[in-house]
């Protein structure tokens, strides 16, 4: 007679009548599951995007977010990060990126120049990109500290979190 | 250095009689029918193979309002020139340097761009750094520090 084959002992899945159903509010739902699944877009375009590097890198971490797996493509993402000062030569592509977004989407103005236009006030800058396309959060900064950016990106949660989710949209 | 530079001073007696060593680089102030002739002749005979740079300044009020500037660079006796020139602002026209370096077809364009010189000459001076519909020349003295000139219309209630 050989030993009997030691195994660990699986868990019966039987239903057992307690939470197997929950009951919850749709717009928290979904707005739980878009919060946690932000893919940005980043639209770097000067310095600000050492520290958008540094915010991505191992010892800050935005995956803990989400919110780590940028897309290339403006049609597979729902955060828009500009990430740095924006000319008016540019404002056209930037504004081409937007509207190839997919609904829902959601736009982070990273630092000052991308805020306000920063220090620069002449011919060739645009004075923020809010002149041009819909801002939900702003991050303040020359350039901003990673923890400023994950506060942002926190708020952003939060908002997300606290926005209707309308399965029909008005374009739908 | 000064060897090269009183050698340069010498054959462009005529042309640039003030030359000076300034900051180390030899600057010659010629006329604007002259440039394309003594930069001919830094190329060939002293080795300026090198083109560093073209700008402008613009003196508000003077006569000749623009100063065309033009950096050469030797690496055979690692020196600098600099060459000079005065255009007036009704016409603000100098030789293009591009039959002798082609690096000066880009340069050439931006400075038409920021100062609005016209290069005899290149036949491309489409902008290069402003785009199509600028209106003006913004680094000129006279350009409004706070005009801008938007190619996408602001929106209407920017938050």
């Amino acid at each position: 007679m050989s030993a009997p084959a030691r195994t660990i002992p699986i868990a019966r899945a039987e239903p057992s009548g307690a939470f197997e159903y929950i009951a919850t509010k749709k717009d928290e739902l979904i707005g739980w599951a878009r919060k946690f699944s932000l893919f940005p877009y980043p639209f770097v375009t000067a310095c600000c995007a050492m520290e958008f590097m540094a915010v991505s890198a191992t010892p800050y971490d935005t995956d803990r977010f989400g919110a780590a797996l940028p897309r290339f493509s403006p049609r597979q993402s729902d955060l828009l990060m500009v990430v740095g000062t924006v000319t008016h030569k540019q404002a056209p592509v930037l504004l081409k990126v937007y509207e190839q977004m997919c609904e829902p989407k959601w736009v982070m103005a990273f630092g000052a120049c991308a805020t306000s236009g920063g220090f620069y006030q002449n011919y060739a800058a645009l004075p923020g990109i809010d002149r041009i396309i819909p801002v939900d959060v702003y991050i303040p900064g020359c350039p901003p500290r990673p923890e400023t950016v994950i506060d942002g990106i926190m708020q952003l949660q939060d908002k997300i979190a606290r926005e209707r989710h309308p399965i029909l949209t008005r374009e739908f | 250095m000064s060897a090269v530079f009183d050698r340069i001073k010498d054959a462009f007696a005529r042309e640039a009689p003030g030359a000076a060593v300034s900051h180390g680089i030899l600057v010659l102030a010629v006329a604007p029918a002259d440039v394309l002739a003594v930069v001919a002749r830094l190329k060939e005979e002293f080795g300026f193979d090198l083109f560093l740079d073209v700008t402008a300044v613009d003196w508000p009020g003077e006569p000749l309002r623009f100063e065309v500037v033009w950096h050469f660079y030797s690496t055979r006796d690692f020196v600098r020139v600099r060459v000079k020139t005065r255009v007036p602002e009704a016409d603000p026209t100098v030789d293009s340097l591009v039959p002798l370096y082609g690096a000066a077809r880009f340069m050439e364009r931006e400075c038409h761009d920021m100062y609005g010189i016209v290069f005899r000459g290149n036949a491309d001076l489409r902008p290069i750094l402003l785009y199509e519909g600028f209106v003006g020349h913004p680094l000129r003295k006279d350009y409004p520090k706070g005009r801008e000139q938007p190619l996408v219309p602001y929106r209407e209630d920017p938050r």
